[in-house]
């Protein structure tokens, strides 16, 4: 599926990753006002990666209704990233995706770039707790806790929202990090700090879904990375059920997710493998 | 890679009291109608067109409107910039007689396509819609392609009195075109994609942009398509399809709002 942030802030772009091979798509994070985000740069290139600061921008909830409504006339999964401050926004806020149709919440406890939001609320393991037990009880469809890297107790977290009977945990968002531009002597990106992304992040991921996956039982989808299919069949023997692709649709343009799925099934077939659940946490020992 | 490059500034003009064009050292290829985001360290960074394309350098002409804008309007030869690019498609020039009707702005993108049609002896004729008389810039630049000039201002201080689409109409009606290349208003714009009935058209538009290399999605309009990436030059087939076109535009949050 999509992961959120990429490509994802309308209906229309959203239908485009879809019918490029897709299963699902991952909104951009919504809150519940509209929030203008950083100013530029926001985005940039690195030699091994992506660097961003985005700032969480987003049209708000009341804005996102139509979005998401024309993707479900479109019959097109979605899963509804949100992000709050509090218990009672992130409710409020998976009522109304709910509302709109979304199929599942993803609970943005990880971005590492803004203040009072994301990772600042996710390192807390009794604010996921509390959090997403009270976002599973106000909502029928499924809930998934995004989780960050920039964690020593990644595992207690993970273990928090199961406590909290989440039905997926999402590992892993970006990692932390800046980049100093040596001729103008100051960070590029305008928040200074930002979260890395693409190939780089790769083995940081995987170490996190394996350490994870070890460690409970709730499903993990796999995130950070995957630019090919041999990296998400990487994902998928440390413990993930399902990955995300995000900066792949940059490094191998919008089809990466049927050029993916191909590599995936092509690996299959050479190794002898026909279900894909044959895979799953098989690096486990 | 999509870092910024910093470059020095070798030049700096006003082309009228607001409108200032700033020449840099640049060797890398760009083609008329490609872009660049342009980074004001400490400030912002925001897409521009090139409005001068040489070997060695190239340049940005553009409108003090906002923030960085003013804080460009203000530096002088010597002083740096980042910039990062080329971004984007540019235009497609085909055919042997091509009519392009530029606004505000827009002009200054579209001079590097008129001077590089006309230096392929293709036949320009060029509407340049200002709203007023002391806007006007680019005029001489490109009347001394050999392109045919029609100036428009909304209040008829100089040359007709009117919009540039109400010319464009005219000249439609009067003669024949291989394709219409146009930048400027999109209001302006979607009256001239109405008007310009069986004539090919491209149109360059402007969005809100984050990234600059397709990731974001700010910028998308219709079905994904990033102004950025497969844009910012349209032509009529997708832009008819585009039911964005012309009606709304996203802010920085991503919410709609009407152009």
């Amino acid at each position: 599926m999509l992961s959120s942030g990429i490509m994802d802030e309308d209906a229309g772009s959203m239908n485009r990753v879809f019918k490029s091979g897709a299963g699902a798509v991952v909104t951009k994070s919504i809150g519940i006002k509209p929030r203008e985000g950083y100013l530029n740069p926001t985005a940039i290139e690195l030699e091994h990666g992506i660097i961003n600061a985005m700032g969480l921008p987003n049209p708000g909830i009341n804005n996102f209704s139509d979005e998401i409504k024309t993707l479900k006339t479109l019959k097109i999964p979605v899963v509804g990233s949100i992000f709050g401050s509090n218990s009672r926004e992130f409710v409020q806020l998976a009522e109304k995706m709910q509302e709109y149709g979304a199929d599942a919440i993803e609970l943005n406890m990880s971005c590492p770039h803004a203040k009072g939001y994301g990772l600042e609320i996710g390192s807390d393991p009794k604010l996921v707790k509390e959090i997403t037990s009270n976002v599973k009880k106000s909502v029928k469809i499924p809930v998934f806790v995004k989780i960050s890297p920039n964690l020593t107790n990644i595992v207690e977290i993970a273990k928090a929202a199961e406590s909290a009977k989440a039905d997926a945990v999402v590992a892993i968002n970006t990692v932390k990090a800046m980049k100093i531009d040596l001729e103008t002597k100051t960070p590029v990106l305008s928040n200074k700090i930002g979260g890395y992304s693409g190939k780089a992040i790769k083995p940081i991921g995987v170490r996190c879904v394996y350490e994870i996956s070890k460690n409970i039982k709730t499903p993990v989808i796999g995130v950070g990375g995957i630019t090919t299919g041999e990296d998400a069949i990487e994902y998928f023997m440390a413990g993930a059920s399902a990955v995300q692709i995000g900066s792949a649709v940059y490094y191998r343009g919008i089809d990466s997710f049927k050029k993916i799925c191909r590599e995936i099934e092509k690996w299959m077939q050479k190794h002898n493998y026909k279900d894909l659940s044959e895979l799953i946490g098989v690096a486990q020992i | 890679m999509n870092y910024p490059d910093i470059v020095k500034i070798i030049e700096t003009k006003e082309e009228n009291k607001s409108t200032k064009t700033i020449k840099f050292e640049h060797k890398e290829k760009i083609a008329p109608g490609q872009f660049y985001m342009i980074w004001v360290p400490g400030v912002d960074e925001i897409p521009m067109s090139v409005s001068y394309i040489n070997k060695k350098t190239k340049a940005i002409t553009f409108r003090k409107i906002g923030e960085a804008t003013n804080k460009l309007f203000k530096l002088e030869k010597n002083d740096k910039i980042g910039i990062r690019g080329p971004y984007g498609n540019g235009f497609k020039i085909k055919g042997k007689n091509i009519l392009f009707v530029g606004g505000g702005t827009g002009i200054a993108t579209l001079a590097t396509v008129i001077e590089h049609a006309t230096k392929q002896k293709i036949l320009a004729t060029a509407v340049l819609g200002y709203k007023t008389k002391d806007e006007i810039f680019f005029e001489k630049r490109i009347k001394k392609t050999g392109a045919q000039v029609y100036v428009t201002t909304d209040d008829g201080t100089q040359g007709y009195k009117g919009f540039a689409t109400e010319k464009a109409e005219e000249l439609i009606g009067k003669n024949k075109y291989d394709l219409i290349l146009t930048c400027g208003p999109e209001k302006m714009m979607k009256k001239l994609l109405e008007i310009s009935s069986k004539t090919p058209l491209q149109a360059s538009l402007e969005r809100y942009m984050k990234c600059g290399f397709g990731i974001c999605g700010q910028c998308c309009i219709g079905e994904g398509l990033r102004v950025c990436h497969e844009g910012p030059v349209f032509d009529k087939k997708i832009l008819k399809k585009i039911q964005d076109f012309g009606i709304y535009k996203k802010d920085a949050s991503g919410k709609k709002i009407p152009i």
